[in-house]
């Protein structure tokens, strides 16, 4: 990459936020270059419910949002159908819950745009046999799932299919100023240890939380209001509706499928920002979410859980709310040469997952006056790469080849949507699993090495699901760990590689480390130490 | 809904979420071994069921018919996954394909059964013949190798009524005999055995009132419903005999006894609570009576023998093989060889069909060899498939342990050792 050029606009954050903005600058024809401290989607993107929100959710409290929420949704189906499932979602009221209150939600969701249905408390159990079935209430709502991991990575894709550049695993660590005017980043490559810098017209600061500490390398104040939200994997789908309580929101009421699994989520705890680095989930938060979840479903009582994880929403400092719950969603834009006379610098924070491209949007509508370029923004109206419309089908045209392949490349088409069809499965040994739980391919995995930045097993994780599943990475870590070493021609670091991989799959284990997912890491560890004598100082 | 009424919808039916991925069960599976094109019990099963939770289109019912519903698996593994059942219940969940004709008339055993017998001779005869056989083969695909179990001309049934029936009443202790359509159908000799030695042991010997078919058969065919039916039927008239009148079942068959005790309620969702402790294979109870010295056999002074012993897939799921073979070698001058417990291939009605000749004659070749180079006078198996398919695959005569129990009986001094008392 040419350390010398100038570019117009440089994005931090691989986050839905940053990766949907370097989308827009570059189909508007600007010159983009992205970074990113780890990887797409480490931070608040990929750590949520994968909530395609109907806005149905804030309704009541924040209407705002809500219309934001409800027209975004409709335009995700739109272009981001290999990361949407439309599944909609129910608002139950249980027997605790103030009944009168769904009239008022019906309302509010109405008067934002959202089609809020009250159903028959039978029908939603006839519906969605998993709900609770002593509810006596129910609204139906276009609420459906969203994958955040496809979602950023696709974003990025299209960014550089119109000439952006990414780098990943590249943090700043100084913002360049020229007087009253930023000029570029100075970066740490985490990968091979050295400083470089890049220089740009203008910065885009979309680092979510992070936001705060990048606005002080500037020389400017941003106030976050850390919120941490911890949430619940299950180990396979349990319901195939979102469900939501319908009340004010709360703790641990939305229950979402995602893939093959489903989550129960959030805590909302207020942290102070120098945790935001060191995300952990307490007892008291699997307890809570258990406790709560069973009320939404009860058979999530007898489910196996996989792993526990927390993030922390990039909410901004507003008022004096003691836990971050009645904060708006609100998207803020920051134009610092306004708001602190340092020109060349925008922060775009606040915001959330599902509205991402209309905060990229409003980001790239300041660069562009700023750049003087007029150009209409088009992302609302152009598919992300792998959901365009297309008559080939891969179910239709690999079906049965022989059968151990459906899986495969049924999943692949999951993740990958037409994008699929560049996995190679022509033998075999294309179509012989890694993952035996997510149905990841070697030729997928060789894929996502060669065309979807993957630096680590924990990117191609990202990438693929590889690790994703029941076993989480007993199974499959080591067969992807000799494809990456393979790969990228480094085997000594595959070792460290494989060992940063285990680490990580077993911090998320670790909170919720009992029955099943307790034997099946310790079976994990015998695998790793016992056969394949990884140790604790590869780590 | 009231809440104690309420019984959970809880998706992890099958216990599917203990798997821990250690794959033992596709080490143990003897389809994967022969057939590449079946992905194994761990992903057809477990695995497969979480994808299928995501979305049923996952559900692959060329790869899942491949599965011999063995249940090896569930031997194998070490966490209580029943993964057979998981297969199983998938097929009927979401299984879309109608039964061929051609297994809509296996899968019928009291039917055709019914039919054949009174055409014995001819039916014998005609689908012995090899251009019927070439012809089964192009129009049924059911392959031409296979040789049909002979039918009876007179059904077991008709022979009790005619002869048995009539003196049962003269013993003090009864049992009733579940003698499955093999025994009805194609060999009632080993229901006069049975009878013969439970005579000869004190017991009257009655039938359930109208029997049906187990469905073991209905069940891998498809035809679900049918066989719900049949297991209800199936489940009242056992339920008159041991709960109403007192009297055990008892089978010479491993797979009727495996369908009716595990396959009712894990598959058909028929509750057999009440009658399957008391529904067992007679071997089991036979040892189990010699064992609490309720009972003693004599057997014939000059009885000689050599006999190994093949465990069906169903009598390694029971884990009952051990009563058998311990039974068996109560017999003086039987010299007992135990086989590698392996499955045969045939699995009902599977082997018989064209598809998966291959299959079935591949997974069974290891046992073929190992009985060829048994030096043996025969093979004893509880299974009547089981014997189908050696007797088809190698040179071995194959006899049931209550056959060869009853052979080597000496019924007089038996008897005179109760009717003392």
């Amino acid at each position: 990459m040419n350390t010398s050029k100038d570019y117009d606009v440089i994005i931090i954050g691989g986050g839905a936020t940053g990766a949907g903005t370097a989308r827009d600058c570059a189909m508007r024809g600007l010159s983009v270059l992205l970074v990113e401290r780890h990887d797409l989607a480490t931070g608040a993107t990929g750590r949520n419910h994968g909530l395609l929100h109907s806005g149905a959710r804030y309704a009541v409290t924040d209407h705002e949002s809500a219309s934001e929420c409800i027209q975004e949704n409709m335009i995700l189906r739109r272009i981001a159908s290999h990361c949407v499932e439309e599944n909609d979602g129910l608002f139950i009221t249980l027997p605790d819950d103030d009944i009168a209150f769904q009239s008022l939600f019906i309302d509010s969701c109405q008067k934002a745009g959202i089609n809020a249905q009250a159903i028959d408390p039978d029908y939603a159990r006839l519906i969605e046999p998993s709900v609770n079935p002593e509810l006596i209430g129910a609204v139906k709502v276009p609420d459906g799932s969203v994958d955040p991991f496809r979602l950023a990575l696709s974003n990025v894709l299209d960014a550089k299919i119109h000439n952006a550049d990414l780098l990943t695993h590249h943090e700043v660590t100084g913002i360049i100023r020229k007087g009253d005017r930023v000029t570029g980043v100075e970066l740490y490559d985490h990968q091979t240890r050295a400083k470089v810098s890049y220089h740009g017209k203008i910065v885009v600061n979309a680092a979510g939380i992070w936001g705060q500490h990048l606005a002080g390398l500037a020389g400017v104040t941003v106030n976050m209001f850390p919120a941490k939200g911890s949430l619940l994997i299950f180990g396979h789908r349990v319901n195939t509706m979102i469900l939501n309580r319908c009340r004010k929101p709360a703790n641990a009421d939305i229950l979402v499928p995602g893939d093959t699994i489903c989550l129960i989520g959030t805590t909302s705890e207020r942290i102070p920002y120098d945790e935001i680095d060191n995300m952990y989930v307490s007892t008291e938060d699997v307890d809570v979410l258990i406790r709560e979840g069973m009320k939404l479903a009860p058979s999530l009582a007898t489910t196996r859980v996989l792993r526990a994880y927390a993030g922390v929403r990039p909410l901004v400092a507003a008022d004096d709310d003691p836990n971050g719950r009645n904060i708006s969603r609100g998207i803020v834009l920051l134009d610092h040469q306004e708001r602190d006379g340092l020109s060349g610098f925008i922060t775009i924070t606040g915001g959330k997952l599902m509205t991402y491209r209309l905060m990229a949007e409003w980001a790239t509508d300041l660069v562009c006056r700023k750049l003087a370029v007029e150009k209409q923004c088009e992302t609302a109206d152009n598919p992300l790469p792998g959901s365009e419309k297309n008559d080939f089908s891969v179910k239709s045209a690999t079906r049965k080849i022989y059968s151990g392949s459906r899986v495969v490349q049924m999943s692949a088409q999951d993740r990958h949507g037409t994008l699929a069809s560049n996995i190679a499965s022509s033998d075999m040994m294309d179509d012989a699993m890694v993952c035996e739980c997510e149905g990841v391919s070697i030729g997928e995995v060789n894929y996502a090495i060669k065309e979807l930045h993957v630096a680590n097993l924990i990117d191609l994780r990202r990438r693929t699901r590889v690790g994703m599943g029941t076993c989480q990475g007993e199974l499959c870590a080591c067969r992807a760990a000799g494809l990456l070493g393979e790969a990228l021609e480094e085997t000594v670091q595959a070792k460290d590689d494989l060992a940063n991989f285990l680490q990580e799959r077993w911090k998320g284990m670790y909170p919720i480390a009992w029955g099943e997912t307790l034997i099946e890491s310790q079976f994990t560890s015998w695998i790793y130490e016992g056969i394949y004598g990884l140790k604790p100082e590869n780590n | 809904m009231k809440k104690d009424t309420f019984e959970p919808y809880n998706i992890s039916d099958n216990d599917f979420e203990q798997c821990v991925k250690c794959t033992i069960c596709t080490v143990y599976c003897p389809v994967v071994l022969v057939n590449p094109d079946y992905p194994g019990p761990k992903q057809a099963g477990p695995d497969g069921e979480r994808l299928r939770l995501k979305n049923p289109d996952y559900f692959d019912e060329e790869a899942l018919k491949l599965c011999l519903n063995c249940k090896r698996c569930e031997v194998a593994c070490p966490s209580g996954v029943k993964i057979g059942d998981v297969i199983q219940a998938a097929r009927i969940k979401y299984g879309t394909k109608r039964p061929t004709l051609r297994d809509a008339i296996m899968a019928n055993t009291d039917l055709v059964g019914t039919m054949a017998s009174a055409f014995a001779p001819i039916v014998n005869t005609t689908v012995a013949l090899k251009p019927v056989r070439q012809i089964m083969d192009k129009v049924l695909k059911i392959d031409h190798h296979r040789i049909f179990p002979k039918y009876s001309g007179e059904k077991f049934e008709t022979w009790y009524r005619k002869h048995a029936a009539a003196k049962q009443d003269g013993f003090k202790k009864c049992v009733s005999y579940f003698h499955g359509c093999y025994v009805n159908y194609n060999f009632p000799q080993l229901g006069k055995d049975l009878i013969k030695i439970m005579n000869a042991a004190g017991y009257g010997v009655k039938l359930l009132e109208k029997e049906k078919c187990c469905g073991v058969a209905l069940i891998s065919n498809g035809l679900v419903k049918q066989a719900a039916r049949q297991a209800r039927h199936n489940v009242r008239a056992l339920q008159k005999s041991i709960v109403e009148n007192g009297h055990p079942v008892v089978s010479t068959s491993s797979t009727c006894t495996f369908t009716i005790r595990d396959e009712y309620p894990h598959l058909l969702g028929v509750n057999n609570e009440d009658v399957r402790e008391q529904t067992e294979l007679a071997t089991r109870f036979l040892f189990r009576l010699i064992d609490g010295e309720k009972l003693q056999l004599v057997f014939k002074k000059n009885y000689s023998a050599r006999v190994a012993y093949h465990t069906p897939c169903h009598m390694e799921k029971l884990g009952w093989s051990i009563y058998s073979t311990s039974l068996l070698q109560m017999i003086p001058g039987l010299e007992l060889m135990q086989l590698d417990s392996q499955c045969c291939g045939i699995a009902g009605t599977y082997g018989f069909k064209k598809e998966n000749y291959e299959t079935a004659q591949g997974v069974g070749q290891p046992l073929f060899t190992q009985i060829e180079e048994a030096d043996v006078d025969c093979i004893a198996t509880d299974c009547e498939t089981c014997k189908w398919q050696i007797e088809m695959s190698t040179t071995a005569k194959v006899k049931n342990p209550v056959a060869i129990l009853a052979d080597a009986l000496d019924i007089e001094a038996t008897q005179a050792l109760w009717q003392q008392q």
